[in-house]
């Protein structure tokens, strides 16, 4: 490994002209896909200059989404704990529940701009989904979003609410049934439809300029919960805890804080337990995790001996993804953030505690990062202040939880 | 076989000795290990028999983005009959062995080589018997590290070429590929196609006026007549799911298949 020179231990020169964070990252896709990347990056480039872009965004987000979400201070679940505060960033309030409306909307206005008629999306947890569905409504665009069947299944209500919305939602059959093979399948028809359609990639992976696009677009978070923190406590948190499937509302919320030197961890998907091999956790050395390549970027990638794709497991469909977005694969080799891994068990444990304690249902991914947020507060003193992002709301999951609570006799 | 023209050279042997006998080469691809690593030999004796000039022979991985259905599955039997990267490397060494002298080039994608190691690919690829590798995700932008170990092995890198490539990277890609410029017919994924649009042509034309190789044409190819329509204009012409569609019927139905293929791009 090259070592990171001075330029690049500022986690701000990232991504490089070639898209690189690093070692991570760069553009391994079809041929036929390399001049639609060009484009939109090109575009991207364009807008994110353009004032007025930038303001009918702003407008949307505030009148239609109902930014900023606010930040609460968890009161209860802190003195449950019986250490450092817990406080929450609430995504969960942003229209369709979750933080992806934020990276959706930036981008459909995106493929507005450059005259795309349609919207192909992949989905895992279907929160993805339902935003693309319903800023393609909003905006008057088509829409398909593909979605394994197995996620079908274990988010039903996503599925309705995404059909009520207009999109046309298609199975896929192939592989391990969830995200990995949604995002294939967007793939091959973005290969076929380039010409009039827009693959709206939902978190910071993929190939380059995405895991750019998308960072930008989810930083909002980050940006208000630092003012917001400044006004309501009077200052910084001393941890921010974020759950990483692909690593969106992780990098939404890590972003704007990176110079200011705050501990910050990332929670993936534990699982069975690591040694299970049943889990999806990329960058807490388990040994099936090697840089590698996939859908269209260099980073860490859960796989065989032979670089055959693993297949993974998490309660949690969102975070049930075998690679990470490409700058968490940076941060973690830096050292600048660190990443952990909480089990399906304590993540259920976690959307009971928040629930009964606060009065609210988290989404299971975001449940994972109040678990870990639930730890690390036990054993830090009380003027500690720990910031999760509470990424999105539990409606979703009420059917995987009551199975799982009923099958652990609870 | 010590005579036998290695990498680069064997391409463009295959590609000579169909230009002499005014014919556009014929290269069909196979996923190696379907519809079982045991049936593999004889379907590739097969499709040599049959006619093609080329081998591509399939290298299966569990995410084949660029791939429609038919290689899909082909993909998925293989992995599930075992067939690893070695698996595919021991295949083409057996045949190599029994004196299988049509080049042989491995289309795969970029996953399983890396973890390979670039360099002991490279190098693996070079004593069996490989002439070239076609590796889909791995555009020009990003294939230096790979064709270096191509170079350093004397392998051919085959790059593509879509219908959405601009000229500045056409040339670049012109420039660089070696074998023979694989020409993408058309937007989307593998498969059987709807026919050869009138683009096409324009499109063969623009390519070839920039490429110091041959130049093949891919990607929806499965009738005598759509081969018949190209073989005046390009060099190649490359069948993959139709011949993966007929793998299953057994080597005499597909040598029959791929005799009617060849039969067709004979030049008028």
């Amino acid at each position: 490994m090259t070592p990171l020179c001075e330029r690049n231990l500022s986690p701000h020169g990232w991504p490089d002209a070639r898209g690189y964070y690093g070692p991570y990252g760069g553009r391994f896709v079809a041929e036929t896909l390399m001049e639609p990347l060009a484009e939109l990056e090109e575009a991207y480039r364009q807008a994110r200059e353009d004032p007025t872009f930038q303001a009918e965004l702003a407008a949307l987000l505030c009148h239609y989404v109902g930014r900023p979400t606010p930040i609460t201070y968890a009161q209860r679940l802190s003195a449950a704990c019986g250490g450092a505060q817990i406080w929450l960033k609430r995504e969960d309030l942003a229209h369709t529940g979750a933080h992806k409306i934020n990276n959706a909307l930036g981008q459909a206005l995106l493929a507005k701009r450059m005259g795309k008629k349609r919207l192909i999306a992949e989905t895992g947890a279907g929160q993805h989904g339902v935003a693309t569905a319903t800023v393609a409504a909003l905006l008057g665009m088509e829409c398909t979003v593909y979605m394994g069947c197995e996620d079908m299944a274990r988010q039903a209500p996503n599925v309705l609410r995404m059909r009520l919305l207009g999109a046309d939602v298609r199975a896929v059959e192939g592989g391990s049934r969830t995200l990995k093979d949604a995002i294939n399948e967007a793939l091959r028809d973005w290969a076929y439809s380039v010409r009039e359609s827009y693959y709206l990639l939902g978190s910071a992976l993929g190939p380059h300029p995405y895991p750019l696009i998308v960072r930008d677009l989810q930083s909002v978070i980050g940006r208000e919960a630092r003012e917001q923190m400044l006004a309501q406590a009077g200052r910084l948190p001393d941890i921010l805890v974020a759950c990483v499937g692909g690593g969106s509302n992780a990098i939404g919320l890590f972003y704007p804080f990176l110079q200011d030197g705050i501990e910050m961890v990332g929670v993936e998907a534990g699982g069975e337990g690591l040694a299970s091999h049943r889990h999806a956790s990329r960058l807490t050395g388990a040994p099936e995790s090697r840089v590698g390549v996939l859908h269209g970027v260099r980073t860490y990638v859960l796989q065989d001996e032979h670089g055959q794709i693993a297949a993974t497991h998490s309660i949690s469909a969102g975070l049930d993804y075998p690679s990470v977005g490409p700058e968490h694969a940076l941060l973690y080799e830096m050292g600048r953030v660190r990443y952990t891994a909480v089990t399906d068990g304590e993540a259920l444990a976690a959307f009971q505690a928040l629930a009964r304690l606060e009065g609210i249902l988290p989404a299971l991914e975001s449940a994972h990062a109040i678990a870990e947020a639930m730890r690390l507060a036990a054993a830090r003193p009380k003027e500690a202040i720990l910031l999760v992002n509470l990424s999105g709301r539990g409606d979703k999951d009420l059917d995987t939880v009551s199975a799982a609570l009923e099958e652990g006799g609870r | 076989m010590k005579d036998r023209p290695f990498g680069r050279e064997a391409l463009a042997a295959a590609f000579a000795r169909a230009r002499a006998e005014r014919r556009a080469a014929l290269i069909t691809y196979l996923t190696a290990g379907y519809p079982s690593l045991e049936d593999s030999p004889a379907l590739l004796k097969a499709l040599a028999q049959g006619g093609a000039d080329i081998l591509e022979l399939g290298v299966p991985f569990s995410d084949p983005i660029a791939d429609g259905p038919t290689i899909q599955k082909a993909s998925y039997v293989a992995l599930q009959n075992g067939t690893t990267p070695s698996a595919c490397l021991n295949l083409v060494r057996r045949l190599r062995e029994e004196g299988f002298r049509t080049p042989m080039v491995l289309m795969g994608y970029y996953n399983p080589i890396y973890r390979y190691g670039l360099e002991a690919y490279a190098q693996a690829c070079r004593e069996v018997g490989v002439d070239g590798l076609i590796v889909p995700d791995v555009p020009v932008e990003e294939a230096e590290p790979l064709q270096s170990a191509c170079r350093a092995y004397g392998l051919a890198l085959i790059l593509l070429a879509a219908p959405t490539t601009r000229e500045d990277r056409l040339r670049r890609i012109a420039a660089q590929t070696e074998g023979f410029l694989y020409l993408v017919a058309r937007l989307g994924i593998t498969g059987a196609g709807d026919g050869l649009t009138g683009d096409l042509f324009d499109r063969v034309a623009q390519v070839r006026r920039f490429a110091r190789t041959p130049v093949a044409v891919g990607f929806g190819i499965a009738m005598p007549e759509q081969a018949r329509a190209l073989a005046p204009w390009v060099d190649g012409v490359i069948v993959g799911s139709a011949i993966v569609e007929r793998a299953p019927q057994g080597p005499g139905a597909l040598a029959e298949y791929v005799a009617s293929l060849r039969a067709a791009l004979r030049l008028a």
